[in-house]
């Protein structure tokens, strides 16, 4: 029996009435959006208008800032992510982050990706190969690293040590993949092959995207976020948003006529 | 707009500046280089020729001849191991609550800071004062091996804390956050990731502080240990010398004999030391290329 097709289940994420604030300064006002499930929303902006706050939103990682505080409501499959009753570790395993920086562990290429089955739990050797193998190629690594994969991550190029970072993301398999600026660091080539990977991973994730780059949010992007100093200014599909904005404000910034 | 000749004058100046602070800094370095020679040259004359298996190997006595360094060497190698199995597991701990527990701008960590970076500075006759009080008087332990420690103990443990502390914060809060983003709980994120990766630099310094320890004199006399003592402890609560009490010991005996011991106890000293410090260099070393 197939339930009925609703709007409410094509959401996977769903931000309600947002307001976030360092100490006493407001980043985020009244964010209201829904994030649909196997798609990727690019979320863009100047800088310093809480992307990446609100994005460390969805996997709780602003937790660790003691200054934070939030109100509203992020819903996860409708279940509210900050409810008292939620343990954080299980959001951030449901909801994985890639960094804008790469941060691999000072430890092997395999144990990068180890890391994550083996603190939930998986030991046995076999399965382990299999997952890192497996979050290896779907991160577009595996060929140039599957003969050094005892090497220290620290020995791969920047671009590399991300898809890195990507892979071990994957090997926990979220059902979220957020992504803060992931190219930032990188040159063309290697910029390339992410956003390649990131049109790929729409089948089986869905991706949330920070970007500075308009052109990578209008290649990789089905929906397109615009914010400016902490409110949502415009959110619409891509191709729209990219063509025929509603307000000035983000035809300005895309256009590159912004401040 | 600064013209050529300007700059020239500027370039001059401060090449003069950069001559003198070097001859000042090289002139330090000799300072210090020449005193440390000849301290090691003096002792080394006077004491080496004194040491020899017998001489490791023999209790005290009071013929300089015959008397030996075994109960004080073997008193300091009980008292520092057991100084560190208390002082170690305290002061990481410690460490770890500081830095990966509490808020690191809240007030009351910055007065504990504050405090600790104090209590590294107190003399350490004032916590042998606090051991005879607390630990002699108070809970009865007397002048024992476990009096001794736990004194030593108290005066390393704030440079143990400082130095894990600084050793914990080495670690770059993307290595935390990549973690926490798979799913790591607090205590596997510090296990898996924080301690390894501090782990030279808090090795470092546990090490250090056990080699101050182990120099340690005042403490240990303002506690009543033990300068003649014709036997090994034989427990926790058994009274003990240490190497430091017997080398004051044989300096303030008026026979020449007894300052040759008194050297030769030096030498043996230092070397502990030296020793501690190359094992302190090495590991620090071997680990750092483990993990980058
Ligand atoms: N830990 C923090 N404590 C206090 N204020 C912060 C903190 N992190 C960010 N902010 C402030 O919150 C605002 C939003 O920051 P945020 O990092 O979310 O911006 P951003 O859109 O990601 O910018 P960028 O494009 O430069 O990465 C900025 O004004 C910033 O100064
Ligand atoms: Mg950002």
């Amino acid at each position: 029996m197939k339930p009925p097709k609703t709007d409410s289940s094509d959401f996977i994420l769903s931000v309600q009435n947002l307001n976030a604030w360092y100490h006493t300064t407001q980043v985020l006002q009244e964010i209201s959006f829904d994030i649909q499930r196997h798609k990727v929303t690019a979320l863009i902006g100047p800088s310093g208008c809480g992307k990446s706050t609100l994005i460390r939103c969805f996997n709780r990682m602003n937790d660790f800032i003691a200054t934070f505080k939030l109100a509203g409501q992020i819903l996860l499959e409708g279940q509210d992510l900050y409810d008292p009753a939620i343990d954080p570790v299980e959001v951030r395993l449901r909801v994985g982050m890639v960094f804008q920086k790469q941060n691999p562990f000072p430890k092997s290429i395999y144990e990068n990706v180890a890391y994550g089955p083996r603190i939930s739990g998986i030991r046995r050797r076999h399965q382990l190969d299999a997952i890192v193998e497996e979050s290896l190629k779907r991160a577009a690594l595996w060929d140039e690293v599957k003969d050094k994969l005892k090497a220290n991550a620290y020995t791969l190029s920047g671009g590399q040590q991300q898809r890195l970072c990507i892979a071990r993301t994957l090997a926990v398999e979220p059902e979220v993949l957020l992504l803060d600026e992931p190219c930032s660091a990188l040159d063309p080539i290697a910029t390339a092959k992410i956003e390649e990977l990131i049109l790929k991973l729409k089948d089986d994730y869905t991706v949330v995207i920070v970007t500075h780059n308009m052109q990578q949010a209008a290649r990789v992007s089905d929906f397109t976020a615009f914010f400016y100093l902490g409110e949502l200014v415009e959110f619409w599909a891509t191709d729209k948003i990219f063509t025929v904005p509603k307000d000035p404000q983000t035809e300005a910034y895309i256009t590159g006529k912004f401040g | 707009m600064n013209s050529t000749r300007q700059i020239k004058m500027r370039l001059i100046r401060q090449k003069w500046g950069d001559q003198v602070f070097q001859t000042i800094a090289v002139i330090g370095v000799l300072i210090a280089l020449t005193t440390l020679a000849a301290l090691l040259i003096d002792a080394l004359s006077d004491g080496l020729p004194r040491i020899d298996w017998k001489f490791l190997t023999s209790f005290p006595s009071r013929k300089p001849a015959k008397a030996g360094i075994f109960s004080a060497l073997v008193g300091s190698l009980y008292l520092i191991t057991l100084t560190a199995l208390i002082a170690v597991p305290v002061g990481v701990a410690a460490a770890i609550y500081l830095e990966e527990y509490t808020s690191q701008n809240s007030r009351i960590n910055r007065i504990i800071e504050v405090n600790i970076a104090n209590l590294a500075g107190v003399p350490s006759i004032i916590y042998g004062l606090l051991g005879l009080e607390v630990f002699v008087r108070a809970m009865r332990l007397e002048r024992s091996l476990l009096a001794g420690a736990l004194t030593l103990a108290l005066l390393i443990l704030p440079i143990i804390i400082i130095s894990a502390r600084e050793a914990i914060r080495t670690v770059p809060n993307s290595i935390r956050e990549a973690a926490y983003a798979l799913g790591a709980t607090r205590w596997q994120t510090i296990q898996d990731h924080v301690l390894p990766m501090a782990f030279p630099g808090i090795l470092t310094g546990i090490i250090l502080s056990v080699s101050r320890a182990i120099g340690e004199t005042a403490p240990l006399i303002a506690i009543g240990a033990l300068t003649y003592v014709a036997f090994l402890p034989d427990g926790l609560r058994s009274p003990f010398t240490a190497l430091p009490i017997q080398i004051y010991n044989w300096v303030s005996r008026p026979q020449k004999g007894f300052h040759t011991n008194a050297a030769a106890g030096i030498v043996i000293l230092l070397a502990l030391t030296l020793l501690l410090n190359a094992l302190a260099i090495f590991l620090r070393n071997h680990y750092q290329k483990k993990h980058s």
